[in-house]
């Protein structure tokens, strides 16, 4: 298949890997912000690949992992309401809140529905209009111009019974607060190949040049991450700390004018609380002054925070890039992808189910 | 479930052919359930213990014997290369040739939701019908019961089936040794893919078709040709990934299978990352995996690819003693991981 087979092929692969082992004289550590590519990381071997000296390090950049636990049961509460349909993405469905997830709550009689594309939601509410339609707005810069469209169409239509939940994040902030940290170790980064498809390469440019680190904006296959590793190692060793761009049959400059537009028309920059991450300013998107009616927490009731994750669970510092997923004392054991206690074990993007599909057996961990 | 209206035949003023929907007059065991009975299931089913219209069938079987049973319930009821009918005889057809049976009869279990239009039962009716004489077992007995609207999805199905045992040795997970050759009756993915497709309408072009097919015809050849089949599992829920890693479990051995030799047809292929699904994990219909000893294995692959529904076999990895359960899987660039089963339902990824 073209665009995907080249990108996969074994030679070229293992020709990357050489020329990173060479072209690396010491030790570096490289964060991958995107779990898509976390995922195929791990899927595909490629930290396997990679000379002893070149760390990955597993960032926040899974939609589902940094939803705050209260968004969840905000979610939950509003499925659980009478002649309410709540709309969302798969993945969303088994994140645990403070009390189950939302197929538990499907199972208790709440209409949740899975929706391929948020649009989906605003037909339904076109085709039901004595029932609330809420969809669950969440993930990063590439699917908010998709959530954005499902408001502007909403408004236009004149949808009274339609409104979306959003919990809405941005990717440079979060690699700001990544590299602030006091004990960050972080050297250069892969910057998410589709958040940059909308967004472009500038933002990330202030970034590289105030913390020293360069970024390289990377796609998802095995041949794109590799490249992606090697464009980084080859800026440590010789000093710059530029935004270089591996992914250029998919991200332009400046990105995508129409998407970025619509989210503009539709989104306001707010501040967010990140899973695992804590609040963080600037960092979010919530609904713009013209589109407050269609807020779900304007109609239901603002979300609450409060903290409950299981004590035992490390996710935050896995988000964080201060640990990995084996170092957990729960992992394998009390947390599992069908009984996970923290979001990086709930979704495929998520750092720990990665590792628990792809490796459990390489880390000694008895099977359940 | 509501068992019928349990009224009779005075509550139905209306005679059969004034309705082109299943009515719950039409579970009430009257005048009514025979008029549809007549006019659809026996007349497509046309088996002449069906005919008897006896409260069960007589069949005369000897030998030891397999007993299966299976629940359809997918939605949509049609979809690209089947429908629910040929679904539920294939499945459980299928089912009866992974114990090395050759399928005999089923019965035909029919819970129809009121509403149902009598053309989707028919139609359904004869897809079962005509899977099952490609498939060569007949329809022998059977039941149907009318539910309210808003308490089934249209149409469920049960089947049952019995076959006659054909293998000399007995054929499952315990008989799998080490070296044993691992071999894939075909490419993988494609009912899954194209339910799901179906379902919410994705407009994939071509569609992808279903697998949804027979199998007994390549078992019971390689049964036939003498060859010593360790352990056979058809592929449906859960995908090849789940069948190999119960085989895994339940035998106690390790499984080691190349991901480049696993055929995946380039649409299916191109639909699970669209999906963000892995097409070890989706479901199939018509496909299965067989362990035979390796010196059995050529002979076993040349007989499959003898066959159109497994014509695509291909020998995919082999059976180590260890470690118990674990399935590893050497991937594109050449590398181990470890397959897995799916921890609950299959959800497509947010981006």
């Amino acid at each position: 298949m073209r665009f995907r087979d080249e990108y996969r092929d074994a030679d070229t692969a293992r020709k990357l890997a050489d020329t990173i082992a060479r072209t690396a004289t010491r030790p570096w550590t490289i964060m991958e912000v995107c779990g898509g590519q976390t995922h195929a990381i791990l899927r595909f071997g490629i930290d396997q690949m990679l000379p002893d000296g070149i760390e990955l390090i597993h960032g926040p950049g899974c939609p589902v992992c940094v939803t705050p636990v209260d968004f969840v049961d905000k979610a939950i509460e509003i499925a659980e309401l009478p002649a309410v349909t709540l709309c969302s993405f798969g993945d969303m469905l088994r994140v645990p809140g403070s009390r189950g997830d939302l197929l538990r709550a499907k199972s208790r009689g709440a209409d949740v529905r899975v929706v391929y594309s948020p649009l989906d939601a605003v037909d339904l509410a076109a085709a039901y209009p004595d029932r609330e339609i809420v969809f669950f707005a969440v993930g990063f810069e590439t699917t908010a111009p998709a959530n954005a469209m499902a408001a502007y169409r909403a408004r236009r239509a004149g949808l009274a019974n339609f409104s979306m939940l959003t919990s809405h994040v941005l990717v440079p902030p979060a690699m700001r607060a990544v590299l602030e940290a006091p004990d960050g170790r972080i050297d250069g980064f892969l910057a998410a190949g589709h958040v940059c498809t909308v967004m472009g390469t500038r933002e990330y440019e202030p970034i590289a040049h105030a913390f020293g680190v360069p970024i390289v904006v990377t796609g998802f296959e095995p041949v794109d991450i590799l490249e992606g590793i090697y464009l980084c190692v080859r800026q440590l060793e010789s000093g710059r700390n530029v935004v270089e761009n591996q992914y250029a049959r998919a991200v332009r400059t400046d990105g995508n004018g129409t998407a970025r537009a619509i989210m503009g028309e539709v989104f306001r920059v707010v501040t967010r609380n990140w899973r695992g991450l804590g609040d963080i300013a600037d960092s979010g998107l919530a609904l713009a002054g013209a589109y407050a009616a269609f807020d779900a927490e304007n109609r239901f009731g603002a979300v609450v925070s409060k903290d409950a994750i299981d004590a035992a669970c490390i996710s935050g510092a896995i988000l964080r890039g201060e640990s990995r997923p084996t170092e957990c004392p729960a992992f394998g054991t009390r947390c599992t992808p069908d009984q996970p206690l923290g979001v990086t074990m709930v979704s495929s993007e998520g750092a720990c189910a990665a590792y628990h599909r792809y490796r459990r057996a390489d880390l000694g961990t008895p099977r359940q | 479930m509501t068992e019928g209206n349990g009224s009779g035949d005075l509550s139905c003023p209306l005679p059969v052919d004034a309705t082109d929907t299943v009515q719950l007059a039409h579970g009430g065991g009257g005048r009514k359930m025979t008029q549809l009975l007549e006019s659809i299931v026996l007349a497509t089913f046309d088996d002449p213990e069906l005919n008897r219209r006896h409260d069960g069938a007589v069949v005369d079987l000897d030998g030891p014997l397999a007993f299966t049973t299976d629940s359809y319930v997918v939605r949509p009821l049609f979809f690209p290369g089947g429908d629910i009918g040929s679904l539920a005889v294939n499945g459980t057809v299928n089912d009866l040739a992974m114990c090395g049976a050759l399928p005999i009869c089923l019965s035909v279990g029919l819970i129809l939701e009121e509403g149902l239009p009598l053309e989707t039962l028919r139609r359904v009716a004869v897809s079962m019908r005509d899977a099952a004489a490609k498939a060569g077992v007949r329809l022998v007995t059977g039941d149907t019961k009318v539910v309210d609207r808003g308490k089934a999805d249209g149409l469920f199905v049960n089947t049952s089936g019995i076959g006659r045992i054909v293998a000399a040795a007995r054929i499952g997970p315990e008989a799998v040794r080490a070296g044993d050759a691992i071999i894939l009756s075909g490419d993988i993915g494609r009912h899954g893919t194209a339910v799901m497709a179906a379902r919410e309408a994705f407009g994939f072009e071509p569609a992808i078709e279903s697998d949804c097919a027979p199998v007994h015809g390549p078992v019971s050849a390689m049964i036939e040709a003498g060859i010593e089949i360790r352990c056979l599992r058809d592929l449906t829920r859960g995908g090849l990934a789940s069948a190999l890693v119960e085989i895994a479990e339940t035998a106690k051995r390790g499984l080691a299978i190349d991901e480049t030799l696993v055929p995946v047809d380039a649409p299916v292929s191109a639909a699970c990352d669209l999906l963000g699904l892995d097409p070890l994990h989706v479901a199939n219909e018509g496909r299965f995996v067989a362990f035979v000893p390796p010196q059995d294995a050529s002979r076993a692959l040349a007989l499959m690819r003898s066959f159109g529904v497994s014509r695509d076999a291909a020998v995919i990895g082999q059976v180590l003693d260890g470690p118990p359960g674990e399935v590893r899987c050497r991937g594109q660039l050449g590398i181990d991981r470890i397959v897995d089963m799916l921890s609950g339902e299959q959800l497509p990824r947010i981006c």
